[in-house]
């Protein structure tokens, strides 16, 4: 049993946002990065499979459970972080964290009361008073503190300082060890590259890659930098050439026989030649479809 | 029990506010009343004699010398005015407020299915109308007690409850349209209700406009009609309940189906 699973799920707004025949797999323990530039339709697909919206086409499954069923039982078993975190104004931080675990008919001052000391949260500042940052952190203690099954967490790191996004990452991947399932959606690669197993790259509605991130970074392209002078002129498949002072960096899927001619050729001071990181491979798929983003 | 529990603790401070006012406008119009009787056989004819005016608010067949007729018609448009805003005002807002805030997304992401977040969210305004109308009651008749009037338990209870019907069906018409809503639910709560309102008034003075009465919940709460009939009108009652029913089924229906922004 997947713990996400869908089929040609589709969601249109009448207009051209939302998504379009998703395709989309996560095995339970794993650590699943979903990327994507804001507007791509990551928080649709979400929403779409905690039925805060139905679908327009195709089918999903959550922890084996249909999304257009009953959905109590499958909700119980996820924790859901929203992009923008908000609250019931008035209230506490320790009375809305009662009030989730209430809504879930479950005690878990403890387990609260720990994630709050590990993130620096007070429970007792009113939310309307906390920062963005902070407010993502009852955000977080909600999200976990009922020890989730899957944990669905949308751009879970905007807002937080470095410190914190160690402290949350850390974990996020002992509750990943322990079991539990994370879906992560982020348009920070670096984050996703870090700590996700699988990823899958969406744009414009659409999946554009699915794969390990391993797998995702390993193109046979290269990326290229060279300090001197080289004529590369008569080379195909550089990409992204970008002109230094003293030299010229760019990424390389040609062959590798008329470059090292070329650089030969040439007055080269020093060269590096390294794997392009996500970043690179990002922009890359972004690229492809015509449009710079 | 968490959401009603939830929704009282959110909505204390309004409930309060607007109970307070209404019981407070409403003793004060009691406390009036002695000094207003000994004045009133005079001023009573002159009320009754407006023509279209004592017709809409129902003063050619009451007495406005007895407290009956005073009360019917000073504390019963206090009420009526604010009970249905108060209705309207909660039950509007009910399910559109947690879109307009952005915490439908907290709410429904919880272990809760939909028609259960309607259940209770009823409950809560059910709770509300119901604790506002007997505090109102309650000091309406200790007010009476106070300035030494015979309590007319009968006819005041009467009234009373049709008001309490009157907020139910103004709040369970405005909880149907809460579901449609994201925003600007107490705008068009608040409108609605004055709407209702002036339609009943529209009713009372013109003969060809009578069945008005059975388009606004205010058609069951004529003082004049409760005190001298000393029964409520029952089929405009059942009609009144009927719509009420509708709408709600109509808020199950719309909120179990509807996209969250």
């Amino acid at each position: 049993m997947e713990a996400i699973r869908t089929e040609k799920l589709t969601k249109s707004y009448g207009k051209a946002r939302g998504i379009i025949d998703l395709d989309l797999t996560v095995e339970p323990g794993e650590f699943f990065g979903f990327i994507g530039p804001n507007g791509a339709g990551k928080s649709t697909t979400i929403r779409t499979l905690l039925g805060l919206i139905r679908p327009t086409g195709g089918r999903a499954w959550v922890l084996g459970q249909d999304i257009t069923g009953k959905r109590n039982d499958l909700l119980a078993r996820v924790g859901y972080l929203p992009s923008e975190a908000v609250f019931y104004s008035g209230m506490r931080v320790r009375e809305v964290l009662k009030l989730s675990a209430g809504l879930r008919k479950t005690d878990c001052k403890q387990a609260a009361d720990a994630l709050c000391q590990r993130l620096q949260l007070d429970p007792e500042r009113k939310v309307d008073e906390l920062s963005f940052g902070n407010r993502k952190k009852v955000g977080i203690v909600c999200a976990l503190q009922h020890d989730p099954e899957l944990l669905i967490l949308d751009e879970p790191t905007s807002g937080l300082d470095p410190l914190m996004q160690r402290e949350f990452f850390a974990i996020l991947r002992e509750r990943n060890r322990a079991g539990t399932t994370v879906f992560l959606s982020s348009h920070v690669l670096s984050e996703i590259q870090r700590n996700c197993h699988r990823a899958a790259i969406i744009r414009e509605g659409r999946m554009i890659a699915c794969d390990s991130v391993e797998a995702l970074s390993r193109t046979s392209a290269k990326r290229i930098v060279i300090h001197g002078a080289a004529d590369l002129s008569g080379l195909s498949g550089i990409r992204d050439r970008q002109d230094t002072e003293d030299g010229v960096s760019f990424l390389y899927s040609g062959d590798m026989a008329p470059l090292l001619t070329a650089l030969a050729a040439g007055h080269i001071t020093d060269l590096s030649v390294a794997e392009p990181d996500l970043e690179e491979i990002f922009l890359h798929y972004y690229t492809e479809g015509g449009e710079a983003v | 029990m968490t959401l009603v529990r939830h929704e009282l603790r959110q909505g204390r401070v309004g409930f309060w506010i607007w109970t307070g006012a209404i019981a407070a406008l409403i003793l004060i119009c009691i406390v009036l009343f002695p000094e207003m009787k000994t004045q009133m056989d005079s001023v009573s004819e002159m009320f009754a004699s407006m023509g279209a005016f004592s017709a809409a608010f129902g003063m050619d067949r009451l007495n406005f010398g007895t407290l009956l007729g005073f009360y019917s018609v000073e504390c019963g448009n206090i009420l009526g005015l604010g009970g249905a805003f108060f209705a309207a005002f909660i039950a509007a807002a009910a399910l559109a407020k947690e879109e307009k805030d952005h915490t439908a997304e907290f709410l429904l992401t919880h272990p809760v299915s939909r028609v259960w977040v309607v259940t209770q969210k009823l409950i809560a305004i059910a709770v509300q109308l119901i604790a506002m109308n007997a505090i109102v009651f309650l000091l309406s008749v200790a007010g009476v007690a106070f300035i030494g009037e015979e309590i007319p338990w009968k006819e005041l209870s009467l009234l009373h409850l049709a008001y309490f019907l009157m907020q139910v069906e103004v709040a369970g018409i405005c909880f149907g349209i809460s579901a449609f809503l994201r925003r600007g639910s107490a705008g068009i709560g608040l409108g609605l209700a004055t709407v209702l309102y002036f339609l009943d008034l529209i009713a009372n003075i013109s003969d060809k406009m009578k069945a008005l009465k059975y388009c606004t919940p205010f058609g069951f709460t004529d003082g004049a009609d409760i005190v001298t009939e000393g029964a409520l009108d029952a089929p405009l009652v059942a009609v009144g309940m009927a719509v009420t029913a509708v709408f709600i089924a109509l808020a199950y229906w719309q909120y179990s189906r509807k996209d969250i922004r």
